[in-house]
């Protein structure tokens, strides 16, 4: 068990990289509490599965360095390292039992018989494969071998971190919300600290208590779900969290007020000082809503999503998701959009500029 | 109800003439063989099976058959861990991949009565590279048409250089079929290397190695070109193997009727062994 620091870290897969293009991992700083269930969440080659590999020691990084407690393990080997990952694709000893699957890692480590049957029965029983264990692990579905990898990776006692490299992948859809209830209910067993790298924002909301954001390499966010989803702290984080993700929408800020479309659209709070630079207005589209008077907009595509209704507008050529609850205008009308003054947040070169307003 | 006629047949028809023309005709031309005495001008005797019962009773056969085994058997036991050890060691991705590729699959490319007139050559005490080298250099008497353990010396080696590059493609296209993960999972459950070959490596190659060895002993088992050049079976008898002996029947005494018998024997063998290798090798898979 052990609090991990990255400080400093910078990872490229060049020999001699030169701008910032070059790093597949800009500049990491970030600590993981011992015992935390957290997430990194960003698109396919935002750089989350390189820190992974530079976390376990498959990888080791250009510059920075990794602690676990005090200790310096930037160099120290995966196996020395007393962690556990577990691959996208299921890893399994396809001519071993599943017991002996489990009892592989202990008994590399020289553990004595008695006690790998103790680990073994204990944690077959905690993923619920207890009748499999005289199975030959290369006949079970791929549901199950992907839980003998997950069972492979928590046997050991003496674990710092359990990863996850998207383990979700090749699970059939209605099996998948099964396993991630059985990790988030494992994580309270064993309180072992857990890092589960995913680009489905269900995936990380669900899971983790503390959701890293990845964009190009480097950490745009980290946050509860909660606030992740309230307050992002950039617009791409805006963007990619939410279904659909929050409206950004281009705008002209004139002294301490911001005009989309001509008409002040107020914030939630004073505007930071001394920032230049392109600036947009951020609006999730919950808090959308149509009244008598606002900014003009026409209705262009309605889609009912089951829970509620998302309603495409446009104003000019920016196009406007809103969340309708009940009656939605058809196809065609104009409306009147009203932002929700409190949720309504103002960006600058993507990062966020407004202040937390009064009433928050 | 599903509409049934036998239109299929007609496209298996092509194939089915042509299996006949090049294997089930020739085959049966053999058994009729085995069961006759001729003497030429088609003046046939009939025999029954005492041509298979007097073969299966000679010394000679027995002696041939034992050759073949000892042959495939030692070039088995050379080629297969050698092959993986190389495949083992090539690198698995850059530039030298190809190089070692090419290199590897160029014994393979050259045509077999070449192979053993190569060796014939290279191996003559006097003028050859090797057996100069042998002979004169490190003064070991070496000359594989005096002495039967240099001819088998010779034989078993040119077999190891000729075919191994087969086992070693084989287990290279195994070895890079193993995704990353299984490595690094290995690396970090603190895997041994032997382990990571025990328990991922080698039940990664079982398939190709299957192949590689069946291909390996059938081709070995009917080896005739290579040892017909080099040694002509000799000397004496040492290194007649049983095609070798096989030729000497049909076309050196001309005995066609003992020569079909023990055709017939020989491929027995060989399709029994194989199908018992095969067998016994896949029957985990299927359950």
């Amino acid at each position: 068990m052990a609090q991990i620091t990255l400080s400093k870290l910078r990872h490229s897969y060049y020999p001699n990289p030169k701008q910032a293009d070059d790093y597949a991992l800009k500049m990491i700083d970030l600590v993981l509490e011992d015992g935390g269930a957290y997430a990194l969440l960003g698109p396919s080659g935002c750089g989350k599965s390189s820190l992974l590999n530079i976390i376990s020691g498959l990888l080791v990084p250009s510059d920075g360095r990794i602690l676990f407690d005090e200790n310096d393990v930037t160099t120290v080997a995966p196996s020395a390292r007393s962690i556990a990952q577990v691959f996208q694709f299921p890893v399994i000893y396809d001519t071993m039992t599943v017991y002996n699957n489990f009892a592989f890692p202990l008994r590399n480590q020289g553990v004595d018989e008695a006690r790998v049957d103790v680990r073994v029965r204990e944690i077959a029983e905690m993923l619920e494969v207890t009748d499999l264990l005289d199975k030959r692990a290369a006949g079970l579905s791929p549901d199950n071998k992907q839980k003998i990898s997950m069972g492979r990776g928590l046997v050991r006692e003496d674990m710092n971190v359990v990863m996850f490299d998207e383990p979700l992948t090749v699970i059939d859809p209605h099996l998948k919300w099964k396993l991630r209830s059985k990790l988030k209910e494992l994580h309270q067993r064993v309180k072992v600290t857990m890092i589960y790298v995913t680009h489905d924002q269900t995936e990380a909301l669900t899971f983790a208590d503390q959701v890293v954001v990845m964009q190009d390499g480097e950490v745009v966010q980290v946050g509860t779900p909660v606030e992740l989803f309230e307050r992002p702290a950039h617009t791409f984080v805006g963007h990619f969290i939410g279904s659909p993700g929050m409206n950004i929408l281009s705008c002209d800020v004139r002294g301490s007020v911001a005009y989309f479309d001509g008409i002040e659209v107020p914030l939630e709070g004073a505007i930071k000082p001394d920032l230049n630079g392109n600036t947009e207005i951020g609006i999730r589209p919950e808090y959308v809503s149509f009244g008598t008077q606002g900014i003009a907009a026409t209705v262009r595509k309605v889609s009912d999503v089951g829970r509620h209704n998302v309603v495409t507008v446009m104003v000019g050529d920016t196009k406007i998701a809103a969340i309708v609850k009940g009656e939605t205008p058809a196809v065609g009308d104009t409306v009147q959009l009203v932002f929700e003054q409190d949720q309504t947040r103002l960006y600058v070169d993507g990062w966020l500029a407004s202040e937390k307003g009064a009433g928050q | 109800m599903k509409t049934q006629n036998n239109r299929a047949w007609l496209f298996v028809l092509p194939v089915l003439l042509l299996v006949a023309f090049n294997a089930l005709i020739p085959m049966m031309t053999v058994v009729n063989y085995s069961v006759q005495e001729t003497f030429g001008n088609n003046l046939f005797f009939w025999q029954g099976l005492d041509w298979f019962e007097g073969l299966l009773r000679s010394d000679r056969f027995h002696a041939a058959l034992g050759r073949q085994f000892l042959f495939t058997g030692l070039i088995l036991a050379i080629e297969v861990p050698l092959g993986i050890a190389i495949a083992l060691a090539m690198p698995r991705q850059g530039g030298w991949v190809s190089v070692c590729l090419v290199l590897m699959a160029l014994p393979m490319l050259i045509p077999w009565n070449v192979v053993g007139a190569m060796w014939n050559i290279f191996t003559l005490p006097d003028i050859g590279l090797l057996g100069y080298f042998i002979n004169h250099v490190l003064n070991i008497p070496y000359d594989m048409t005096q002495n039967p353990i240099a001819a088998w010396v010779t034989i078993v080696t040119m077999d190891v250089w000729h075919w191994t590059s087969l086992v070693v493609l084989l287990s290279y296209a195994g070895l890079v079929s193993i995704p990353d993960a299984y490595y690094q999972a290995a690396k970090i459950d603190g895997a041994s290397n032997w382990a990571v070959f025990r328990y991922i490596q080698l039940p990664k190659m079982k398939n190709v190695l299957t192949i590689a060895i069946l291909l390996r002993f059938m081709d070995s088992f009917n080896i005739f070109t290579e040892p017909f050049v080099l040694t002509g079976g000799g000397p004496g008898n040492s290194t007649t193997l049983l095609s070798i002996d096989l030729v000497k029947i049909a076309l050196g005494q001309f005995d066609l009727g003992p020569a079909a018998a023990m055709s017939l024997i020989y491929f027995v063998i060989t399709l029994l062994v194989s199908w018992l290798f095969y067998t016994l090798m896949t029957k985990d898979d299927l359950n």
